[in-house]
Formats: structure tokens, sequence, C-alpha cells
């Protein structure tokens, strides 16, 4: 596999120094560590938003520091959880005594690591408050889903509900609204490389596709042939919609997320049947959004994404973010 | 006898080696049922426990795993920082303040190990997770009377063979349901190798 790399063991910091390098007006990194916070942090009587997790996600996470996002993100090994040492360092640096949420995604390896430094945190008198993103509904077990795309809207609102002022609990309560009424689910076409062992994630024949996948290259739940566009986005669309039972008035966010090597067309042949779907249904798309939001480095392949929308959680995804990876 | 300073780096010395040595296969059994990347994070942390210990000069064993456990935490990243460093951690927490440790104290200390394993991971056994090797070891070694680096040997590699056949229902190899049976939790063959790095600097002693 070729990749444009200079020592597969730098990747994530040389990265992290280009991502600076390209927004040095808004994001920048704690020296000596794999954690980059907005350039203004940490922002007074503003509850600072911490997400972070393995890398290979790019845009995600550091694509989502900005104003009305995120304050801080933490870059772990690829595929890896940060440890809880880098968390903790975010943590310090972007509360501004108004505590801070942590924004973590369903893998046992994340929580575990965020929960130690959600304990030294609070060994040091910081307010830290949790929410746990899992939206992906290939998995059946609600406790033991992912959490995947749906995690940008995490940021999105919560980010946007600590701009308002709000309190920890405040953002949290939405946050955790968000996670209740968002789902996924993914398919890839292909699998992906991990820099280190230079190796795909899983073979896949050319006209197979795994079904159900998430996002660092683990199999997925179901080997299929290979579909159409429409057979596709008709397969992810039913899953999701099954499991958020949406009624004929409702409106919902729609996120067609490439995972890494799907051209932009691809995508937009999916959404055109996504979109199909949900208006058969009487569901209104409010906002759509196309592209890649949470990929897992060169897999081929696409998740759909929907959140139910109420009031607030409209207003919320519509105010400001210039955030690099999602500006509203 | 009893387990000494020396030892104790030993131990982790020898860890580190069995694990540099077997890093391309520990990576492979992830990637059959989990991101593919175990054997690149084992063999960073513990080559940087290996690094961390070098040239200290330690007085108590329990000072050795603790900064084996720091030293874990904070390089190897993933689930298995964590659940290692938790482990060596409340082993040096059991071990705090003797020289050397007592039999019956190191495996107070290996007992502490698998609890706090079994409380990070919110995992029991029967999952397909290191669990599986931590438990029926511990439980094994209680019996013995002495260390007993045979015991020690087959003890974990029975375990960690016994996780083949174990349909996950913890971490990454969960969401495979029945496609994960028939294939060694990785978790649980570097515990092995951490096992059988204990065999082997007993073994050395006796």
């Amino acid at each position: 596999m070729k990749k444009i790399i200079n020592d597969p063991n730098q990747v994530v910091t040389e990265m992290l120094d280009g991502v600076v390098g390209a927004y040095p007006g808004q994001i920048k990194r704690i020296p000596d560590t794999n954690v980059v916070t907005k350039k203004d942090a940490p922002v007074q009587s503003k509850v600072g938003i911490v997400s972070g997790g393995g890398s290979g996600h790019e845009p995600a996470h550091a694509g989502y520091i900005g104003k009305g996002m995120l304050d801080a993100a933490v870059a772990g090994e690829v595929f890896t959880s940060p440890t809880p040492d880098q968390v903790f360092e975010a943590i310090k640096a972007v509360d501004g005594g108004s505590g801070v949420l942590l924004v973590i995604k369903n893998y046992s390896g994340d929580v575990m690591n965020f929960e130690m430094a959600a304990e030294m945190a609070e060994a040091e008198g910081v307010d830290v408050a949790q929410v746990i993103v899992k939206d992906d509904v290939a998995i059946e077990d609600r406790d033991g889903r992912r959490g995947v795309a749906g995690t940008i809207f995490v940021h999105k609102i919560a980010g946007a509900m600590a701009e308002t002022g709000a309190s920890l609990e405040e953002v949290k309560a939405v946050a955790e609204k968000v996670i209740a009424n968002v789902r996924s689910m993914g398919v890839a076409l292909s699998p992906c490389v991990m820099p280190a062992s230079g190796k795909p994630s899983f073979e896949l024949g050319e006209d197979e596709m795994e079904v159900g996948i998430g996002i660092h290259g683990e199999p997925g739940t179901e080997r299929k042939p290979l579909a159409s566009a429409n057979e596709i986005a008709t397969e992810l669309t039913k899953h999701v919609l099954e499991d958020l039972e949406l009624s004929g008035s409702d409106e919902v966010a729609v996120m067609v997320n490439g995972l890494g090597a799907s051209p932009e067309m691809e995508l937009h042949l999916v959404n055109r049947k996504v979109q199909g779907i949900l208006q058969e249904k009487g569901v209104k798309a409010y906002k759509t959004f196309v592209g890649e939001y949470m990929t897992s480095l060169e897999m081929a392949g696409c998740s759909v994404t929907l959140l139910k929308l109420d009031g607030q959680l409209k207003e919320l995804l519509d105010s400001p973010s210039d955030a690099p990876a999602f500006r509203s | 006898m009893a387990f000494t300073v020396e030892q104790a780096l030993n131990w982790l010395t020898k860890s580190n080696e069995k694990i540099q040595e077997n890093k391309d296969y520990l990576s492979e059994l992830d990637q059959a049922i989990g991101d593919g990347d175990h054997g690149i994070n084992m063999a960073r942390g513990f080559d940087e426990v290996v690094k961390k210990l070098d040239g200290n000069d330690y007085k108590q064993v329990a000072d050795v795993w603790k900064d084996a456990a720091m030293t874990l935490m904070s390089k190897v990243g993933g689930a298995s920082g964590p659940l290692f460093g938790t482990a060596f951690l409340k082993m040096s927490m059991a071990a705090k303040g003797g020289e050397a440790v007592s039999y019956d104290a190191f495996i107070k200390a290996l007992e502490d190990g698998g609890a706090g394993i079994k409380q990070r991971g919110k995992a029991t056994e029967g999952e397909k997770t290191m669990v599986d090797v931590w438990s029926p070891v511990v439980k094994q070694l209680k019996e013995a009377k002495d260390f007993d680096a045979g015991l020690i040997r087959d003890s974990s590699k029975s375990a960690m063979e016994a996780t083949k056949d174990i349909i996950a229902t913890k971490g990454r190899a969960a969401y495979l349901k029945e496609r994960s049976k028939g294939h060694l939790d990785p978790g649980s063959v570097s515990s092995y190798y951490i096992f059988q790095a204990l065999s082997d600097c007993i073994e050395g002693e006796v």
C-alpha cells in the first residue's frame, strides 16, 4: 500500500503540526502533547468541550475545534485511544471555571482512558462531565454500540449550547439529547491500512462489501455482494429508520459521511436516494451534510446518519461555528 | 522463596522481550477480531517500561510495579494501557512496604491486579478478554504453597488457549458476535506472555 508518510511512528505528531500550520490563527498545540486547543483557550466562564480518540478519522477531531464547537481535541495513535495524561492536559487547558464536558465515543479503550482522566481532573477540583456517543445501529445491543459519525452532531450542538453560557449540566443534557436521537450505519467497499503495520485491516473481495462497518477497519456485522448506490442507501437508511422510529411530521438532520476513499460524487448518489426515502416517508430533511466528517483512513465506503430534531436542536445546529471542518 | 526487586525487574524485561518478539503475531490476532494494533501498542508500551526502569535503584518491588503501571497507562493507549496499567498499579498497592514479596503477598497482589482489570474494564469471566487468563491463573496459583514456574506456565497457556472457543461479549470483538469464535483473544495472549515471562524468571531462580 502506498502512503504519503515519513516515519510511520511520527504520523500523528507530524499531522498535528500540519493542522496547526493550516489554522495558526485558530488552533494551537500544547507543547510536548498530542493535544490541540482553540487559540484563545480557556474561554472564561464557558463550559469547555473536549473530544478526541484515535487518529485516522480526520477531520475528526482537531478539525472541529472552533468557536461554537470544540475547545480541545486529543489525538491518540492511529485507531488507539489517547492516554489519560493527555486527556487530563486537555481538560486543564480548556477549563475556564465553568467545567468541562468530555465527548467520548463508545469504545472500551476510549471510555477507560477518558474516565481515568476525569478522575484525575476531579481530584484537582475541576468539574468534569462526560457523555458517551453510541450511534451505530449495526450493533443490536444498545449499550455496546459504537460511536461513529453521529459524534459530529454532538460536538456541534454541545458546542453551540456552551456558547450560550449554559451550565455544565445543561450542556451535558443537550449532548445526551443528541445521543438519544442520533443513529448511524456504515458500509465499507475496501479496507484501510494502518501506517504502522502497513497491512489491510481486513480482506474484502472485489465483488463484496462489509455492511455495518465501524470506523476502525474492524470487520462489520455482515458481508454481502457489492450492491448499487441506491441499494446501499436503502439498506443503511432502513436500519437507521427502524431504530429511530420517526413519524410523518418529524424533521431530521442528515449526514452522508465518506469513510476516506469514496469520491464525493458517490456520496451524493447515496444522498440522492436517502432524500428520496425520507420524502416518501414524509420526513423533512431540515439540513443535510455530505462529505468526509469521520473517516477511517483510506477505507472506501460511507455511513448514513440521521438526527431527529426539535426546536432546541434546530436552533443549536444553525448557530455559528468557525471550526475548519464544520462552518455554519 | 520471596519475590525480589531483581526478579521484578527481570519479569518486566522478559515480558518486553516476548512482546517484541511476538509484536506482529499479536497484531495479526487483533486484526482478525479487533482493529489490528494490539502488538504495536503493547510493544511501544513495554519498550517504554524497560527504558523507565533501566538504571533506577529500586528498594521495593512495589516501586518497580508502580513505575511500570504509570508508564503503561501513559504510553500504551487503547484499552490495554488502562487495563495492564491498572493491574500493575493494584499490584503495587498490595505489595507496598516490603523489600521482597512473600508468595502469599505476591498472590494477593496478583489477585488485586486481576480484580483491577475486571473493575476498570467492567468485564467478568467468559467474555473473551484478558480476565479469562488472569482469573483462572490467579485461582490456580492460590492453591499452591510456593512459586511454581511450571504451574504458572501451564495454567496461563491453557487459559489463553481456551479463549479461542469463547464468543466475545466485551471489547471490539463483541461486534462480531459468533464470528469471534475460533480466534484467540489478543489481550489474553499478551497476558499469557507476561505470565510466561514470570515463569521464566522464577525458573531461573530455582
